[in-house]
C-alpha cells in the first residue's frame, strides 16, 4: 500500500525548525508554542497511521511513500523513499509521543533561557531526523536519520558550550558515533557489493544467497554501528558526558529514542542475524559486557543524571542482548525498549524536576528527603523506579523478565552465561535504583538552607504523570495476549519461529528475578541507610575505578588519544622537514649551481613572464622541428 | 557563435572594460567584474539546462584550425564532466568577487589589475575544461599560472611572494613532463594517423605498453601535482596560507580540478593499459593523501592551512574514486569535484571574513564566536559539516558513491578511505569547537556579524550544499553517461554482485 502522509512526519518538524533558525530572535516569544505543536501535530499523524494500520490485515499493513529518486549512478539507485511498517510505527508513536511531552516539560524547564527559542528549534530537527531513521526504506535513506540525530545530539549536548567540558562533551559524543559510522558506512558497501541494492527490501530479497561469512561481516559492521549509537561496549564512552545537555535532552534523546536506534538497526536487519550465528553471538557479547558493565558504573556514581545514565547504558544492553538472541528475541527488545522509553524518560525527567528546585545541583549527596517537598516528582518517579527494577505488575517486570527468560533458554552453557548475566545485572540494577531513590527522596535532608526545593509547575509535572502511567501500564498492555510479539511478528519474525528448549520455566525466571531484586534492594537500602556528605575517599579499589567509569576515558585516552596526538605532531614535523624539506633541498641545490643564472633570476616578476613567453615559443619551435 | 567560444569571449571582454576604466573608479571597476561575471554564470547555467544529458557524446562542439603547420586546432566541446565542472567554476566566480569586495585592496598592483587576472583567469578556466585538443589544453594549463601567480604574489597576505614562486616552480616541473609526454604522443601519431593534437583521435592511437607507461606518467605527474596528490602537495598549504580567500577557493576549487579532469580525460582515456599497471600504487598514494591529509589538518595552527590538507585529503578521495575504474566510483569523483568546489568555497569565504575581521588566522585567536556573531558562525558550522560529509548536505552524496564504488572492486581500499570518516569529524569539531564554543577569547567581543553583501553572497553556496544534497540527480544525470563512456573506453565493467538474487 502506498500513503502520501508519511512524509509530513519528517517535513513538519524540519521545516518548523529551519524556520525557528532563520526567524532569528523575532520567534523568541511564540517559537516554543509553535514547536510544540508541530510536534503535537507529528503524533496527530502517528496516530491516526497507527489507526488505519490497525484496521488492516496483518500482511496489508506496511505502507509505503516514495519522495524522488535521490542517487542514481549505474545499478545504484537510491530513492528517497520511506516505510511505514509495523515495527517503525512503534517508534513513530514513541518519539512523537514521548517527544510532545518534553516539548511540553521544556517550555517551563528551559523558561529562564534566553535561547529557549534554539533550543526548541533542536528538539524539532531532532524529531525530524530521528523519524526519518526509522521511516527510511533503505539503508542510506536510515543512514541520513542516522547522522542527523547524531548532529541533534551534538548540537543539544552542546546547547551550552560557552562552557569547554560541555562543548568537549558534544564533540565526544559525535566522534565516538562516528566510529560507529564508519561500521553503517561499510555495511552499506558490503550490502551493495553483494546484493546490488541498499534497501531493506532489496538486502533481504539476496540473504539467502550470501556466503555466510558475508553476512557475519555485515551483521559486524552493523553491530559496530549500533555501539556506537547505543553507547555499547567498547564505543558507550560518551553517553556519561553527554549528560551536560539540558535533562529534557537526556530524557528524549539520551534515554527514549536516539540511543535505541542501534536496536532498531539490529531487528530492523533481523534477515542478516538469522543467517548468521556468529554475528548473533557477537551482539549477545556485546550486549551482555554492557548491561554489566553499564550497572556497575551506576552503583557508584553520586551525580544524578550519570548514575541514570549508567543505567541507560546498561538498559539498551539487555534490549541488544535480547535482539541477538534471534527471532524470538526481536520483539522482546522492541518491548523493553518501549517500557524503557516510558520509565526512563520518566525518571530523567523527574531528575530535570529535582535539579529544577534545587539550583540544578545534581550531586546526590547534597540530596534527601525531598519525597517530602516535591510529592508529585516523588511519586513518578518512584513508579518508574518500580518499573525498571522489574517489580510486578510494573512495565519492567514483563519486558525484562522476558529477555532474562530467553537468555536462560539459549540454551546450553552459552544460556547459563547469558541468563546469568541478566540475572546478576537485574540484582545491580535493583541495588544502583535504591540507592538512587534513598539517596535523592528519603532519608536525612543534607542541602544547605540556600536551596529551596520546590514542587515543579504543571508543566512539567504533567508529562512526568503521564510518563509514570506508561511506566505502569505498558508493560501489561504488551504481554497481555502476547499483543506486542504477534504485531510485530509479520515484520521480525515471518518465518513463526518457536523459542528454543524451555530451560525454566517462565515462574522459575520470575522468582529467581524477583529474588535478585529484594536482594539488590536489601543491600541497598542497609548501606545508604545515611549518606555522608561528602563522597568517602576510603573505598574499596573497585569502587574507585567504577567512579572512573570502569577506567573507559583512562583507557581511550592511553590508547587512542595520547597515540593520535603524537603521530599527528610528528606527521606535521615529517611534513615540513621530511616532504617540503627534500623539495626545499632540491631547491636550494638548483639555485646554488645555476650561479651562472643568477642575473636574469632578479625576482622581477616581468623577468619570470618574459622566461614563460620564450619557452612557450621555444615548444612550439621544437614541435615546428619534430613535424618537419 | 558557439556558446563555450562566448563563454570563453565574455569574460575577456569583461576585463579589456575594466581595463579601460579610470582606475580610480574602484567601485565601478567591482561592478563591472561582477557583473561580467554574472553574464557568464547565467549563460551557462542556461547551457547546462540545455545541454542533453542522454548523450554521451562531446557536446557544443567547433573547430578552428589555430596552427596549421603542427596541426594545433583551436577546437572546444564539453562532455557531461567538463560541463559540471565548467557550471561550477562559472558560478564561483562571481561569488569570489562579492565575497572578498575589498580584498584587492591591500594588494601591490591595485585593484584594476586584480580584476582583469580573475576575469582573464575565468576565461582560461573555461577554454581548459573544454579543450578538444591536447596543444590548446597544454598552453591554457601553462597559462592559467600566470595569472594565478600575480593574484598570490601580488594580494596575497604573509610570505606571499615567496609561496607564489613555490605554486609557479612546482607547476612548471609538471607541465614540463607533460610537455615532453605531449610530444611523444605527437610523435607516435604521425606514424599512425597524422600529426594530430586531436584527443579523440589520440585516444584510437596503438601504443606499446612501455611507451604508454612513460606517456602516462608524463601526464600523470602533472595533474598529481595540480590536483595535489601526496607526496606533491606541500605547495598547496602554502599558497593556500598567503593567497587570500578569493584566489584559494578558485585555486583549490577550480583549478586544481584540472589535475583530476585531466587524469579522466588524459590519463585514462589515452593510456588505458598503462592505468592498470598504475592503478595499485595511485590507489595507495589516494589513501595516504586521505589519511595524511586529515592527520595533518587536525594538526594546523592556522585556518587557511587546515582548509588546504582538509582539501588533501578531498582530493584523495576524487582520486581513489576514478582508479577505482567503476561507474560509482568515477560518476562520484566527479561530483565530488564540483560538490568539493562548493564547500571549500563556504570554508574559504567565512574563513576569510573571520581572518579579516580579527587579523590573525591563528586558530587560538579566535573563541566563543557562536554568541558573537551567530549568523557568522553557523555559516563556518554549515560549511564544516559539508567538509566532513554530513549525509544531506551535497558531499556525502560524493563521498559516499566514491567509496562503495571503490569497495565493489576494492574493498580494503575502502575500508581505509571510510577511516578517514573519523579523521574529519576530528578535524571539522577541533576548530568548531576552538573557534566558535567556550567562552568569548579576549579581542573578538566586538567583532561584527556577517554584513548584507556577505550573505548574499554565502547564502547560494549553502543553499547549494543543502540543494545537492538531496537533489544532486541533475548533475548526475549529465555526469553519468560520460563516467560510463570513459569506462567502455577503457574496457571496464562494474563488478557484478556477488550474492545472486
Amino acid at each position: 500500500m502506498t500513503s502520501s502522509h508519511l512524509v509530513y512526519l519528517i517535513a513538519l518538524p524540519l521545516f518548523s525548525s529551519a524556520f525557528l533558525i532563520l526567524m532569528g530572535r523575532k520567534a523568541d516569544k511564540w517559537g516554543h508554542i509553535f514547536a510544540t505543536l508541530i510536534s503535537a501535530a507529528v503524533f496527530g499523524v502517528g496516530v491516526s497511521e497507527f489507526i488505519s494500520m490497525h484496521s488492516r490485515a496483518g500482511d496489508m499493513r506496511a505502507v509505503t511513500q516514495h519522495l524522488f529518486s535521490w542517487i542514481s549512478v549505474g545499478t545504484f539507485q537510491v530513492d528517497a523513499s520511506l516505510l511505514l511498517d509495523q515495527l517503525s510505527i512503534c517508534f513513530v508513536l514513541l518519539i512523537s509521543g514521548v517527544g510532545t511531552l518534553i516539548h511540553i516539560y521544556s517550555i517551563a524547564y528551559m523558561s529562564h533561557d534566553k535561547d529557549r527559542r534554539r533550543f526548541f528549534a533542536y528538539l524539532n530537527f531532532f524529531i525530524a531526523a530521528m523519524l526519518l531513521l526509522v521511516l527510511g526504506d533503505s539503508y542510506l535513506n536510515l543512514y541520513v536519520g542516522w547522522e542527523g540525530v547524531g548532529l541533534a545530539s551534538y548540537l543539544l549536548i552542546g546547547f551550552w558550550n560557552q562552557k569547554p567540558t560541555y562543548a568537549t562533551a558534544a564533540k565526544k559524543a559525535f566522534v565516538a558515533n562516528r566510529v560507529g559510522d564508519v561500521g553503517l558506512s561499510l555495511a552499506i558497501m558490503i550490502a551493495f557489493a553483494q546484493f546490488g541494492s541498499v534497501t531493506f527490501d532489496g538486502v533481504k530479497a539476496g540473504v539467502h544467497g550470501a556466503s555466510p561469512a558475508a553476512l557475519t561481516a555485515l551483521g559486524a559492521m552493523l553491530l559496530l554501528a549500533a555501539a556506537g549509537k547505543s553507547a555499547q561496549f567498547p564505543l558507550q564512552s560518551w553517553l556519561g558526558d553527554a549528560m551536560a545537555g539540558p535533562t529534557p535532552v537526556s530524557a528524549l534523546i539520551h534515554a527514549a529514542t536516539m540511543v535505541t536506534a542501534g536496536v532498531y538497526l539490529i531487528t530492523r536487519s533481523n534477515f542478516i542475524f538469522d543467517g548468521s550465528s556468529t554475528a548473533r553471538l557477537l551482539v549477545v557479547i556485546v550486549g551482555g559486557i554492557t548491561l554489566l558493565f553499564g550497572a556497575l558504573i551506576g552503583t557508584a556514581k553520586d551525580d544524578i543524571k550519570k548514575a541514570l545514565a549508567a543505567s541507560t547504558m546498561s538498559q539498551i544492553g539487555y534490549m541488544i542482548l535480547a535482539s541477538g538472541l534471534g527471532p524470538v528475541g526481536y520483539a522482546i527488545a522492541i518491548m523493553h525498549l518501549l517500557t524503557h522509553g516510558f520509565f526512563k524518560a520518566g525518571m530523567f525527567l523527574g531528575a530535570g524536576s529535582v535539579m529544577h528546585g534545587m539550583d540544578d545541583e545534581v550531586n546526590m549527596r547534597r540530596y534527601g528527603a525531598i519525597g517530602k517537598v516535591m510529592p508529585i516528582t516523588f511519586a513518578t518517579f518512584g513508579l518508574g523506579y518500580l518499573a525498571i527494577i522489574g517489580v510486578p505488575p510494573f512495565a519492567g517486570f514483563y519486558s525484562k523478565d522476558k529477555i532474562i527468560e530467553i537468555a536462560f533458554n539459549a540454551g546450553g552453557t552459552k544460556g547459563i552465561i547469558l541468563g546469568g548475566a541478566t540475572l546478576l545485572g537485574a540484582a545491580i540494577t535493583a541495588f544502583y535504583m535504591t540507592r538512587l531513590m534513598v539517596m535523592t527522596f528519603t532519608g536525612s535532608k543534607r542541602w544547605d538552607d540556600k536551596a529551596h526545593p520546590h514542587e515543579s509547575p504543571v508543566l512539567m509535572w504533567l508529562p512526568m504523570v503521564v510518563l509514570a502511567i506508561g511506566s505502569v501500564a505498558t508493560g501489561f498492555l504488551f504481554n497481555s495476549g502476547n499483543s506486542l510479539v504477534n504485531w510485530l511478528a509479520p515484520v521480525l519474525n515471518p518465518n513463526n519461529v518457536e523459542g528454543g528448549s524451555e530451560l525454566m520455566k517462565p515462574i522459575v525466571v520470575s522468582s529467581l528475578a524477583l529474588l535478585a531484586v529484594i536482594l539488590g534492594v536489601a543491600l541497598a537500602v542497609t548501606k545508604y541507610r545515611t549518606v555522608p556528605v561528602e563522597a568517602p575517599e576510603d573505598v574499596s579499589v573497585f569502587t574507585k575505578v567504577a567512579r572512573r567509569d570502569l577506567l573507559q576515558d583512562a583507557f581511550n585516552e592511553t590508547v587512542l588519544m595520547r597515540p593520535g596526538q603524537k603521530l599527528t605532531a610528528g606527521l606535521v614535523k615529517t611534513d615540513y622537514y621530511a616532504i617540503d624539506g627534500l623539495v626545499r633541498l632540491v631547491g636550494a641545490v638548483v639555485t646554488g649551481t645555476s650561479t651562472f643564472l643568477r642575473r636574469i633570476q632578479n625576482g622581477y616578476v616581468r623577468s619570470y613572464a618574459l622566461i614563460m613567453v620564450i619557452g612557450a615559443l621555444a615548444l612550439i619551435a621544437t614541435i615546428w622541428v619534430v613535424t618537419l | 557563435m558557439s556558446f563555450l567560444t562566448s563563454l570563453m569571449l565574455i569574460p575577456l571582454l569583461g576585463s579589456l572594460i575594466v581595463a579601460i576604466l579610470p582606475k580610480e573608479k574602484t567601485k565601478l571597476i567591482k561592478q563591472a567584474a561582477f557583473a561580467t561575471s554574472l553574464l557568464v554564470a547565467a549563460i551557462t547555467v542556461g547551457a547546462f539546462v540545455n545541454f542533453d544529458s542522454s548523450n554521451p557524446a562531446d557536446q557544443f562542439l567547433q573547430r578552428h584550425s589555430w596552427i596549421p603547420s603542427i596541426g594545433a586546432d583551436f577546437s572546444l566541446g564539453v562532455d557531461g564532466i567538463g560541463m559540471a565542472l565548467i557550471l561550477m567554476a562559472a558560478i564561483l566566480v562571481p561569488i569570489v568577487i562579492l565575497a572578498g569586495w575589498n580584498e584587492s585592496q591591500s594588494g601591490k598592483w591595485g585593484v584594476k589589475t586584480f580584476y582583469i587576472l580573475i576575469l582573464v583567469l575565468e576565461t582560461m578556466m573555461v577554454g581548459v575544461f573544454s579543450a578538444e585538443d591536447v596543444f590548446l589544453f597544454y598552453v591554457l594549463f601553462e597559462a592559467m599560472l600566470i595569472p594565478v601567480y600575480f593574484l598570490i604574489g601580488g594580494y596575497g597576505w604573509g610570505n606571499r611572494a615567496a609561496a607564489a614562486m613555490k605554486f609557479l616552480l612546482y607547476s612548471l616541473f609538471g607541465g614540463l613532463l607533460m610537455l615532453a609526454a605531449i610530444i611523444g604522443l605527437y610523435v607516435i601519431s604521425g606514424n599512425q594517423t597524422g600529426h594530430t593534437f586531436d584527443i579523440s583521435t589520440l585516444s584510437t592511437l596503438t601504443i606499446d605498453h612501455s611507451t604508454q607507461n612513460f606517456l602516462f606518467l608524463g601526464f600523470f605527474i602533472a595533474f598529481a601535482i595540480k590536483a595535489p596528490l601526496w607526496p606533491f602537495h606541500t605547495w598547496l598549504p602554502d599558497a593556500a596560507r598567503a593567497a587570500t580567500p578569493g584566489t584559494s577557493i578558485l585555486l583549490l576549487g577550480v583549478l586544481d580540478k584540472v589535475g583530476t579532469y585531466g587524469m579522466i580525460r588524459f590519463c585514462i582515456t589515452l593510456f588505458p593499459d598503462a592505468t592498470k599497471t598504475f592503478t595499485p600504487i595511485i590507489i595507495v598514494l589516494s589513501l595516504i593523501s586521505i589519511l595524511y591529509g586529515a592527520f595533518l589538518a587536525i594538526g594546523q595552527k592556522e585556518i587557511n592551512g587546515l582548509i588546504a590538507f582538509t582539501s588533501i585529503s578531498h582530493f584523495g578521495f576524487i582520486t581513489l574514486g576514478i582508479f577505482a575504474m567503476t561507474s560509482q566510483g568515477m560518476s562520484g569523483a566527479t561530483l565530488y569535484m564540483v560538490n568539493h568546489g562548493f564547500s571549500t568555497a563556504a570554508l574559504f569565504m567565512v574563513g576569510g571574513w573571520m581572518i579579516s575581521r580579527r587579523g590573525s588566522s591563528k586558530i587560538e585567536d579566535f573563541g566563543g564566536l557562536q554568541r558573537v556573531t551567530p549568523i557568522m558562525a553557523w555559516c563556518f558550522f554549515i560549511a564544516g559539516m559539508s567538509a566532513l560529509a554530513l549525509p544531506g548536505l551535497s558531499s556525502f552524496v560524493s563521498e559516499f558513491l566514491v567509496l562503495v564504488g571503490t569497495f565493489t572492486r576494492y574493498p580494503v581500499a575502502a575500508i581505509f578511505g571510510t577511516v578517514g570518516i573519523i579523521l574529519a569529524a576530528l578535524y571539522v569539531l577541533i576548530v568548531v569547537q576552538k573557534s566558535l564554543h567556550g567562552p568569548t577569547t579576549p579581542g573578538n567581543e566586538g567583532m561584527s556579524d556577517l554584513n548584507l553583501r556577505e550573505k548574499v553572497a554565502i547564502a547560494p553556496v549553502i543553499a547549494l550544499l543543502v540543494v545537492l544534497g538531496f537533489f544532486p540527480k541533475p548533475l548526475l544525470d549529465a555526469i553519468n553517461p560520460a563516467a560510463t563512456h570513459v569506462m567502455v573506453h577503457s574496457g571496464v565493467t562494474d563488478p557484478a554482485p556477488k550474492a545472486g538474487k
